[in-house]
Order: structure tokens, then sequence, then C-alpha cells
């Protein structure tokens, strides 16, 4: 039987075994700090060189200044350039989102002859290079003598988001679990009431999800674009072409804009679902 | 609406529109290509004026005359995937096991470097990296770097600038597969006598295996094909066969060439894919 | 490479360990000895601190202050590799990317035993599951990953034996089966068996010693029969079964009795049975050690009258009454159907009996409610 040691002293750990494994215990946590530096500095450099003095070369600190940020518009082509990349990803965004979404709603949701050759038809496009993409369909275009342009851009940008939304849905109705549907079912829902009020709202956070990366795909894709906009300018276009005389303020003044709208939407989004899952 | 359709066609039926989008904007210009690989100039026509000859000997040429652009763009791929991996690891790893309630925060800060457009960021790699940031001068003062030796226009600043520029892509299917693994199972590991590297080596390795295939093959795809990194950091030397496919395309206007090198490109991807996963041995992936 | 664990074997000893989580103190300055060769059981609600202590025996949390002993070894601040301590996880842990027979071979690999085909067949016979070597833990049925657990853990003959919550994710049926299997394996491998559970029917089933743990301290150790008929605290007497407390008050005494009112009706009851500090006191029966009669029938023992009966339910093997009493109270009656007497109907008039020496006391300023609310069923995490 057990004896009662209650008037013992409390026993200490020794310094150095705790030392070691506190270190041990911390050491990931030391590297996440030093890998979340590396991923930062050039978003930091950049938001720094915003407020740069500097017209038009923005290479060298000359001084403190917030007329980038008071006057965006102030490089020329800049604005439009942007104009232009938030139309294109905005109807990228939209086609891709919608017809992803039906594929990704077929191969998740149900069986049928030919589901792993469109499972292969969806990685296919995530498995070519984008210089491929963008030259392959750039040589169609000149083929029906369709000039690159905008709707070129905007199509080839659907080509290659819709994969991404796919794998994202699909992702997300697989997380699903199947009896909620079935109990909709048992609660009188038809099979379009279910769909609405039960697999739609649990899916949407997934679809919205898909959404936000393919306007980020396409917002800050270069190499397809370069292929298939002609003269049309975009702000990842604009930014290359003025790397080689050095970049205006104004780009930065943009990038760090667009970081900060991206963060806030996103953590705006898990503020809601936490809410909602409480 | 009611739902008066046989049950059997709904997925053809929301496959339809998306997959026809695919076939005429993805399978069609691949196609294409193919057919215009094999094209040879139109005697006596303008520039990029070209008839079908069937000739295979644009490959052979194009192959050729850019073998050094290949090895270059595959051995810079597979450094920074490398690289990406060896990085990204023990931070998907933390952010799956160390973060406890901050694991959303962490997974959005991976991402987040996204959003400032890649090009701003490794133009802001140059200019950090350059001539007059403050790395190279400080390096010099110290001796640890020759006057004369620089970081930029140099294979290390390419590669280097590919390892950044595709770490979340590394990072985030890593964190999907380890983040899945029952901690319990590492525990365990421990409890049956295997110290912290052989439970690394023989559970949590091949647990997390579906990521790291996922992750090399979403890093080194798009670095194979890359030429913005070496446009940028690069120089005439770091050359790799995206710049030449892109300069073919634009500048030379030879389509035949850029169209033979797109597709080696491609083929030499695959099959390079489907031996790794082979390897692998995980077939999850699609 | 290949690891040695320390060669240490006999009691394990805690010495008032305490665990802190900032200022939450999950274990508590508790001591604890548990004898070579014994099935013991720690029992509590979820977040007593049972899992927690399990943890830091096993090695995989380290206690803020304390000490833990194998034998004469200070194991303390030994790494979970370096012990002679195997744990059979809740939920089983089997890993996924293994066949049952690497999963099984996996700590004698590490060791570098040399016949582990032979071992790991062995265990495999010793847990009637040989035929399913070369399948994976997702091939199998909860109830044979449960046994490929244990098979993995004791292969190692390990000193010490931790079983979290192991029947936890079965159904009742199946653990009921694997309660009397873990016995049986117990004895025939003579291994210390170290059982963390919330099921008390599932302690006292197999342990020979229990330990109650609430809020990070150990309530009362014991065996189970001990626990059982004479519960030191509100907590063990309603976590362990369930109790009838009365308050009353100690009114005298009688040779080796106490003579106690409650509510106006004298009892007595055994002196050494009476943990009160002072003249207040609740006084406990357990429900089926009441007798329930019709008003006027002779009686003898202590005997408390006045009683209407407000439900009954009939369970087979037994019928459950709930006895409303003068004072307000409802009682909880349980009468085994082996006597042929029509049971009671709702609303007579009864008188209830019972066998004085089968009366617990618990001090008076106890909470009656404590160990009543906690939800048995609820998984920790």
């Amino acid at each position: 039987m057990s004896t009662s040691v209650k008037d013992a002293s409390i026993p200490t750990i020794p310094f150095k075994a705790r030392f070691s494994r506190w270190f041990g215990r911390n050491l990931l946590r030391i590297y996440m700090v030093f890998g979340f530096t590396y991923l930062f500095i050039p978003v930091a450099y950049t938001f720094a060189f915003s407020f740069n003095d500097a017209g038009k070369s923005n290479l060298i600190w000359k001084g403190f200044t917030l007329g980038n940020w008071q006057n965006p518009c102030g490089a020329p082509q800049i604005c439009n350039a942007l104009g232009n990349s938030i139309k294109i990803g905005a109807l990228a965004t939209l086609f891709s989102t919608i017809l992803g979404t039906m594929i990704a709603f077929a191969i998740g949701r149900y069986k049928f002859k030919g589901r792993s050759t469109s499972n292969l038809l969806i990685f296919l496009p995530m498995a070519t290079p984008e210089i491929v993409l963008g030259a392959s369909l750039l040589s169609l275009f000149l083929v029906f003598k369709i000039n690159p342009g905008f709707w070129p851009t905007v199509i080839a940008h659907v080509m290659f988001c819709v994969s991404f939304v796919v794998v994202t849905v699909k992702a997300r109705i697989a997380s699903l679990d199947p009896r909620l549907e079935q109990a909709a079912m048992d609660l009188y829902a038809n099979e379009r009431e279910t769909f609405k009020r039960v697999t739609l709202p649990l899916v949407a956070p997934g679809i919205a999800g898909a959404a936000l990366l393919a306007f980020s795909l396409s917002f800050d894709d270069f190499i397809i674009t370069n292929f298939n906009s002609g003269t049309l300018i975009t702000f990842p276009k604009f930014v290359y072409v003025a790397a080689a005389r050095g970049i205006p303020a104004q780009a930065n003044v943009i990038g760090s804009s667009m970081f900060f709208l991206a963060l806030a939407i996103v953590i705006a989004g898990q503020l809601v679902h936490r809410r909602r899952s409480r | 609406m009611s739902f008066t359709l046989p049950k059997v066609r709904v997925p053809y039926l929301l496959l339809f529109p998306g997959f026809a989008f695919l076939f005429t904007f993805f399978i069609l210009p691949i196609a294409n290509l193919a057919q215009t690989s094999t094209q040879t100039p139109i005697p006596g026509g303008d520039t990029g004026q070209y008839q079908q000859t069937f000739a295979f000997s644009n490959y052979l040429n194009a192959f050729l005359d850019n073998r050094e652009q290949f090895a270059r763009s595959f051995i810079y791929a597979t450094l920074a995937t490398v690289f990406a991996l060896a990085i990204a690891y023990p931070l998907a790893y933390a952010i799956a096991f160390k973060s406890g309630k901050f694991k959303n925060i962490f997974l959005v800060l991976v991402v987040a470097p996204f959003f400032t457009s890649f090009l701003l960021r490794t133009i802001a790699w140059k200019q950090i990296l350059g001539e007059e940031g403050f790395v190279v001068p400080t390096l010099r003062n110290l001796h640890v770097m020759g006057q004369s030796t620089t970081i930029t226009s140099t294979a290390v600043a390419v590669v280097a600038g590919m390892t950044y520029n595709f770490l979340p892509f590394m990072t985030l299917p890593l964190y999907a597969s380890l983040e899945r693994i029952d901690p319990r199972t590492i525990e365990a590991s421990g409890d049956l006598y295997a110290n912290g590297i052989t439970t690394f080596r023989r559970v949590t390795v091949p647990l997390s295996l579906p990521g790291v295939v996922a992750g090399t093959l979403l890093t080194f795809i798009p670095a194979a094909g890359d030429y913005v990194n070496a446009s940028i950091l690069g120089s005439p030397n770091t050359k790799m066969i995206g710049n030449v496919i892109e300069s073919r395309y634009f500048k030379i206007v030879d389509y035949p060439t850029a169209a033979a090198l797109s597709f080696t490109l491609m083929a030499a991807i695959l099959i390079l894919v489907t031996l790794y996963i082979r390897k692998a041995g995980t077939e999850e992936l699609v | 490479m290949a690891i040695d664990p320390i060669d240490a074997r006999g009691d394990l000893r805690l010495t008032r360990i305490t665990k802190s989580y900032g200022d939450f103190k999950a274990v508590d300055d508790l001591s604890l000895t548990i004898p070579e060769g014994s099935f013991f059981a720690l029992l509590g609600p979820s977040g007593c601190g049972k899992t927690t202590t399990l943890r830091m025996v096993a090695g995989l949390e380290e206690p803020t202050v304390g000490s833990i002993h194998l034998g004469d070894t200070d194991i303390t601040t030994t790494r979970a590799y370096q012990r002679p301590i195997n744990t059979v996880f809740q939920n089983y842990a089997l890993f996924p990317h293994l066949t049952i027979f690497e999963n099984i071979a996996f700590g004698l690999r590490r060791r570098g035993v040399k016949d582990v085909k032979e071992q790991v067949e062995k265990v495999l016979s010793l847990v009637e599951l040989p035929h399913l070597a070369q399948r994976k833990p997702t091939q199998l049925s909860g109830g044979q990953q449960q046994r490929i657990a244990l098979a993995r853990a004791i292969v190692n003959r390990p000193a010490l034996l931790l079983l979290d919550e192991p029947l936890g994710a079965l159904d009742l049926k199946l653990r009921r089966q694997m309660q009397i299997e873990l016995k049986w394996i117990q004895r025939e491998v003579g291994l210390t068996f170290v059982h963390v559970t919330h099921d008390q029917e599932e302690a006292m089933t197999m342990a020979d010693t229990i330990a109650v743990m609430n809020e990070g301290k150990i309530e009362q150790m014991g065996t189970p029969a001990d626990l059982y008929d004479d519960p030191e605290t509100a907590f063990v007497a309603n976590f362990l079964g369930q109790s009838n407390l009365i308050k009353g008050k100690i009114e005298g005494r009688d040779g080796d009795n106490l003579v106690i009112d409650l509510f106006g009706q004298k009892i007595s009851m055994p002196s050494a049975r009476s943990h009160a500090v002072d003249n207040t006191l609740y006084a406990g029966i357990r429900p089926e050690k009441f007798r329930i009669s019709r008003t006027g029938s002779t009686l003898r023992g202590n005997i408390l009258s006045g009683g209407r009966i407000e439900d009954v339910s009939y369970i087979g093997v037994s019928t459950q009454y709930v006895v409303a009493m003068p004072w307000g109270q409802e009682l909880m009656v349980f009468e085994q159907n082996d006597d042929g007497v029509p049971p009671f109907n709702k609303g007579e008039e009864v008188v209830i009996s019972w066998e004085p020496n089968f009366t617990f006391a618990l001090r008076g300023d106890e909470d009656v409610e404590a160990g009543t609310e906690v939800n048995p069923e609820e998984i920790q995490e």
C-alpha cells in the first residue's frame, strides 16, 4: 500500500535539465522568428521605401515624405495599370470561381465515369510551367488572328485560376460530413433546399477562399500576362518595365496597400469564422 | 426548377462549361503548340511566317543550342526546391505543433508576403543585396566578402530569389500534412524508445511525405519554367530556359523554336515528376 | 542508434508533484506510491489532473516541482525514450504508415533487440490476432486496434505499463470484454499497470487499488470495496456510485456506536465509519442498502419513517424508487426483485430501514453536490 510522504521537502528539478529542456522546446520557436523575419524583409523594405522622397528612381534613401501616399497616381501610367489589373482580376475571379466551383461539386459529390480523367485535366494546368501556358495560348490567339489585349488576358487568367479554385473548393467539400445533408433530407428538405440551406452555406468559406486565391494569383501574375496582354499595361508589367530604370515610390505605395488590404480581408474572414464557430 | 433530370447527368452538366473552357484554352493551345513546333520558315516569307513541314529536327536543334540553359534551369530549380524544403519544413512543423491557438495567424503570415507583388519583393531583394544596399558594404567592410565580389547578378542571387518566392508554395502543403499527424503518434514513438532524431526519421517524415511531394512539385515546376528571377537578379550568364523561350517569342519571333523548347521543358518536367512520384510512392496527389 | 532504457524496477513513487500551467495547477502537491506488480487505477472526472499525472510518469510532461522515482532511480527529468515505461494511448496512436508487425516491432528495433520476429509473433498470439500482422492500422476495428496498442506496449516488458483511457473509444459490450482480458493479461505478464479512467465501473472491475482524483489532488485511495463502502468525502461518495446523504447531528455515544439525529429520528452507526470533525455530519447510505416496507411492519436496524413513494422504475434485476421524506429530501432506493413481493406503487406510505453497519458519515461542511455534476462521458482535451 501507499505511504504518505506529505511531510517530505519538495524536490526541485536541477537548472541544467530545465534549461536543456526549455531550449529543446523553444528551438523551433526561435527558428520561427528567423523564418518570418526572412519572409517579411522585402515586404518591410517595400513599405519603408514607399515613404522615400526619391522622385522617379526609388533606389537610395533620400528622406521621409508622405507625398507618395498622398498622390499614389503621381507616376505616369501607374493607376491606369492598377485599374487594368483590378478589372482583369475581378473578371477572372468571377468566371474561374463559377466554373471551378461547378467542377468541384461534380468531382467532390458524384461518382461518375471519367472522374479520374477529370482529376487529371484539373491537375495538368498546375503541372505546366506558366511560360508554356502563356506561350501556347498566345500561339492559339495568333492562329485565330485575335490580337492580344484585355480579353485574351482575362481568358488566360481564368484558365490558370480554374484548377486552383477546383482544388480549394474540393477540399472543403471533402471535409463536409455527408450526414449533414442526409439529416437535412430527413427533415423534409428536398434536394434543392438541402443544397441551398445546408450544402452551400457550409461550402461558402471554401468558395470565398478560392475567390481570394484566384484574385491574388491573377493580380500578381506576370509571365502569362506578359504573353497575352499585348500593349495593355498591368501593375506587374508596369513594375517589370520600370525596374530597369528604378521603380517609382508610388509602386511601393500600391504594393503595400494591397498587402494591408488583403491582410485585413483575411483577418476579418478569420474573425467571422471564429465568431460563427463559437 | 425541379430535379427532373436523370441523376446520372448532373455531374456531366456541372463539368461541361468548365471543361469546354479548359479544352478550348488549355488543350487546344497545347495541341497547337505541338503543331507549331515542327514548322519551318516560309522560304522568302516575312519574319514570323511559318509553314508545317514536320521538321522534328527543330527539337534537336532547339535542345542542342540551349543545352546550357536547360541544365541551368533544372539545377537552379532543384537547388531552390531543396533550400525551400530545408527552410520550410521546420517552419511548417513549428506552426503545426508549437503555435497553439495562434496557428491560424501564423498561417496567414506565411501567405501574407504574397500580397505584395512578387516583382516588388524580388526587386526589393535586388536592392537590399545590391551595391547600394547595406548588406554588401557591411560584408565588405568586415572582409567577409572581397571588394569586387557581388551578390546580385550571380547564380546565388537567382537561386536565393527563387527559394524566397516559392517558399509559401512549399510551406502550405507541408503544414497541411504535418497538421494532420496525430501528435500522440509522435509521443508514442518517444514512448517506444525512439529519440528525437529517430522519431523524426521513422514517424514524422514518412507521415508528412504527401506534403513533401506536393510542396516540392509546387516549387520545382514553376521554378524550372521561371525567368523573372533570372532576369531581375541574374546576369546573361544565369539565363534559364524561360528567358530563352521568352526572347524567342518576343525578340526573335522564332515561334517554332520557342514551341519546341516549351514542349521539351514540359516533357522533361512531366517525366521527372512522374519518376519522382513513383519513387516517393504517393499517388494521392491528384 | 539503439536506445538502452535505464534499468530500473520497483515501486513507482511520486513525491510532492505539482504541475502548473500559468496560474492553473493541473496537479497540486501530489504524492503517491504504486507498488510493483499491482493494477492501479487513477479515477476522476475530466480535468482532474489524472492524465497530466500519467503523462509526467511517461516522460511526456515534466513536473513543475516534485520528483518521480522508479525503485531507487530518479526519473523526474529522464526523457520518455529512456524510461522503461510504455503507454497504451487514448485512441491508440498506432503508426498509420507502418504494418501491425512493424508497429509492434517499433520499440524492439529501437532498443536493438535480436529476436524481433519471434517476440512480435508471441505477443500477437497473446492478444489473439496473429493473422493481422501484415495489415495497416486503418484496416482494423476499434477493438483490434486496442489490442495491438496493448501488444505494442507490453512486447517491451516495461517496468510499468500506463493505460490512458484505453477503452474509451469502444462500445459497452466490447469494453466489458476488454476489461476482463486486460486483467487476465496483467496477471499473465505480471507487469505493473497504471490505468487512467473516468469510468468508475471500469476502475472497480479491473484495479486492485484506486486513487480518486479531483482538482489536482487525491481525494481518497484504497481498494474498490474500501472506497465504495466507506467513502471519506462527498466527492468520492457521489463519484463512485450513488449515495444518499442526509444532514444530521451527533447526539451521543453508545459503546462503539454513535447515536445520530436525522431530522428528529434517531439512528446509530459505528463511530469508526464517521469522518465528521464536529457534531454536524452527513449520514451516507448507498441506495441498495435500503429496504422499503409498508408502514406498520416490524423492522430491525435503523428506521426512517414517513416516506412516500414518488417514482418507480422497474429495470429487471432491480426496481428503483424515489422516496420523498417528511423533511423534503428525496432518497434513492434500489430493491432487488428477489422476494416475490409486488413492487410498491406511487403514492404509497412507506418506512425505510437498513443495517446500521452500512452507514458512513461525512463532515457536516461538505458540499453534498460534489462529484454529482460531472459528466463522465466528457472526453478530455
